[in-house]
């Protein structure tokens, strides 16, 4: 739990100031599954459940933003069909994202209390959280809050003794960053690999074993009891207009308190900054990455006058992603860096689309050739040529990931990846050390 | 053609493994037999610390799968090893956060103290090493991650302390 030096309402981080706040006691004791418990026995309709998160201005939290409610709306109405399935998305992967996983180890009944909700709201009888394999502690809470829960009466048959019924359980992933995008979790889940499908059909008509399936992130979930209890206008008063309610923001990288910090959606990125501790060791802001490294990067000054919502930091240039803010100072060299971040999606690509599997090759090759003292001039116009031609080519989002790194720096930051190429080294100190060693 | 002394020959799965199974099996719809299987590899591999060919066909015949959708998960996910590896296998996140934080210097100390690079194992089988992507734990960057516990805001020596715990 951070210090917080101004009174933020914490609402997917509420009550983990307190040591036992993974246990179902402790959520109890702050008025934990009220909301269910509301929504089951006092007769609201699914169609009241889902107009109140529309209310709310809830959108998805895992990263593309959608507004929840509609896409609850999108199941087929309830025809006593089932089973029907709501999967949590709890594959937290995106580099720099870490909010999930607090959600999970400290809060976790509320995310149980969420699904029960929605589950209700979408008439699924089923739920499963797809936890990513390498978080093993997340995974032991989630278990143990879903067993107090069953234990407890809140999960299993005839809940509150409405006659819905809803099960829940986990499903642990095995390493791999694109099982986070919605259908190839689907994939996943049912044991295969985690290949994005094709969409349409979407989830909502053909999920999970080809039955009716929504996929929301495990804050979107923890985000419903709350709205539930308090009304969807006062989540809504929380955040934008646009944008209704808190989010988690990681803050990783140059800053002296790293960590994450729930503030309300559109709160200045500077006053994140400053809560975060600023930027370490007193260093100017070179570059942000506000949304993990499938959003393009901006330039320290640019974000310095932006607020942290979606309307707000695509005028900057950007997205807010599942608000993973990466913090680089003035010492970092941006062509390692994005040679990384390049390294990377060449590594995770699944190789299901050919422009996917072999432009992430290209781009990594390139950038890592520039960073070890070998880059040519047309490198730069070959890197944006082939960026060009894996955007918009590929069946999941992943292929317009791995170009927005690309692309974003050499337009804010060209004049390092030149100075690369002409000196055959690096225009920041510190960086330039490392990586030259390398290139021998 | 092939020789029957080249057939893999499916090991028969204990029964530490196998319960684990069938408890993860009827969390989904009794005909979805394929949908336990990362729960199964993750099973076996906690029991062989790898999982050999001999092994992943025992999973094949266990759930009635064709082998090649056992082969297929097994090597997709990068969880799964197939090769042996050192009873401990020192995970190290290289990524963008914890590359700002200095993941550069854990890794040279990795390399020094155990004489060993990534993929590789120490000759007494007690260490490996192994560069991995985003571990989901930047707050704490830099992150390494041993058996089922990660390690938070990770220096050399850091490094020694919990190595020397692992001993």
């Amino acid at each position: 739990m951070p210090d917080y030096p101004n009174d933020y309402e914490l609402v997917t981080l509420a009550g983990t100031e307190r040591e036992d706040s993974h246990t179902l006691q402790a959520y109890l004791d702050r008025g934990g599954y009220s909301a269910a418990k509301k929504v089951l026995s006092e007769g609201l309709t699914r169609d009241d459940v889902i107009s109140e998160i529309k209310k709310a201005g809830l959108r998805g939290r895992g990263g593309a933003g959608f507004p929840t409610g509609l896409k609850w709306s999108f199941m087929p109405p309830a025809d006593g069909n089932q089973p029907k399935y709501l999967a949590c998305n709890a594959d937290e992967a995106e580099p720099g994202t870490f909010k999930d996983r607090d959600i999970m180890r400290h809060n976790p009944h509320q995310l149980v209390e969420g699904m029960i909700i929605g589950g209700y709201a979408i008439d699924a009888t089923v739920g499963y959280v797809y936890i990513r394999g390498e978080f093993w502690e997340p995974y032991a809470r989630v278990q143990a809050a879903i067993e107090a829960a069953y234990e407890a009466g809140y999960l299993g048959p005839n809940l509150f003794g409405s006659g819905v019924d809803f099960d829940l359980h986990t499903h642990r992933g095995g390493g791999a960053y694109i099982a986070g995008e919605e259908t190839a979790m689907l994939e996943s889940i049912e044991g295969k690999k985690a290949m994005p499908r094709f969409k349409p059909p979407f989830p909502a008509n053909y999920g999970i074993f080809g039955r009716p399936t929504t996929v929301n992130n495990v804050e979107t979930l923890a985000s419903v009891p709350p709205i539930i209890n308090n009304g969807g206008d006062w989540f809504l008063g929380v955040g934008t207009p646009e944008s209704g309610g808190t989010k988690i923001y990681s803050v990783s990288g140059h800053v002296e308190r790293p960590g994450n910090y729930e503030v309300p959606l559109g709160t200045p990125f500077s006053e994140l900054l400053e809560l975060a501790g600023g930027v370490r060791n007193g260093n100017g802001l070179k570059a942000v990455i506000p949304g993990g490294p499938s959003v393009p990067m901006v330039p320290g000054e640019v974000i310095m006058d932006a607020n942290m919502d979606y309307e707000s930091l695509a005028q900057a240039g950007t997205m807010l992603g599942a608000g993973s803010v990466i913090i680089m100072d003035e010492h970092t060299c941006i062509v390692r860096a994005v040679e990384r971040i390049a390294k990377f999606f060449h590594h995770e690509s699944c190789g299901q689309c050919t422009p996917c599997r072999e432009g992430s090759g290209w781009l990594h090759r390139v950038v890592h050739r520039i960073e070890h003292g070998q880059g040519r001039m047309e490198d730069l116009d070959t890197l944006l040529e082939v960026g060009s031609r894996i955007e918009g080519r590929t069946i999941c989002a992943f292929g317009d990931a791995e170009v927005a790194p690309v692309q974003s720096s050499i337009q804010h930051f060209r004049d390092e990846f030149d100075y690369h190429i002409n000196h055959k080294r690096c225009m920041v100190g510190a960086g330039a050390r490392a990586s030259m060693a390398q290139a021998g | 053609m092939q020789s029957p002394e080249n057939q893999i020959i499916p090991r028969q799965l204990p029964e530490s493994v196998t319960a684990k199974i069938d408890e993860a099996r009827r969390n989904y719809p009794a005909e979805e037999n394929r949908a336990p299987l990362i729960w199964a590899l993750h099973a076996a591999q906690d029991e062989f610390g790898w999982l050999d060919e001999s092994t992943l066909e025992g999973i094949a015949a266990y759930l009635e799968l064709e082998p090649i959708k056992v082969y297929e998960a097994a090597t997709f996910y990068d969880m799964f090893n197939r090769s042996p590896v050192g009873t401990y296998n020192v995970k190290v996140c290289t990524n963008i956060s914890c590359w700002l934080c200095d993941s550069d210097s854990v890794v040279e100390h990795l390399r020094a103290k155990l004489g060993i690079d990534f993929g590789e194992t120490t000759e007494n089988g007690r260490f490996s090493m192994t560069e991995v992507e985003c571990l989901g734990a930047c707050g704490g960057a830099p992150v390494i991650w041993i058996g089922k516990t990660y390690y938070e805001d990770i220096t050399p020596e850091r490094v020694d302390e919990i190595l020397d715990e692992l001993e």
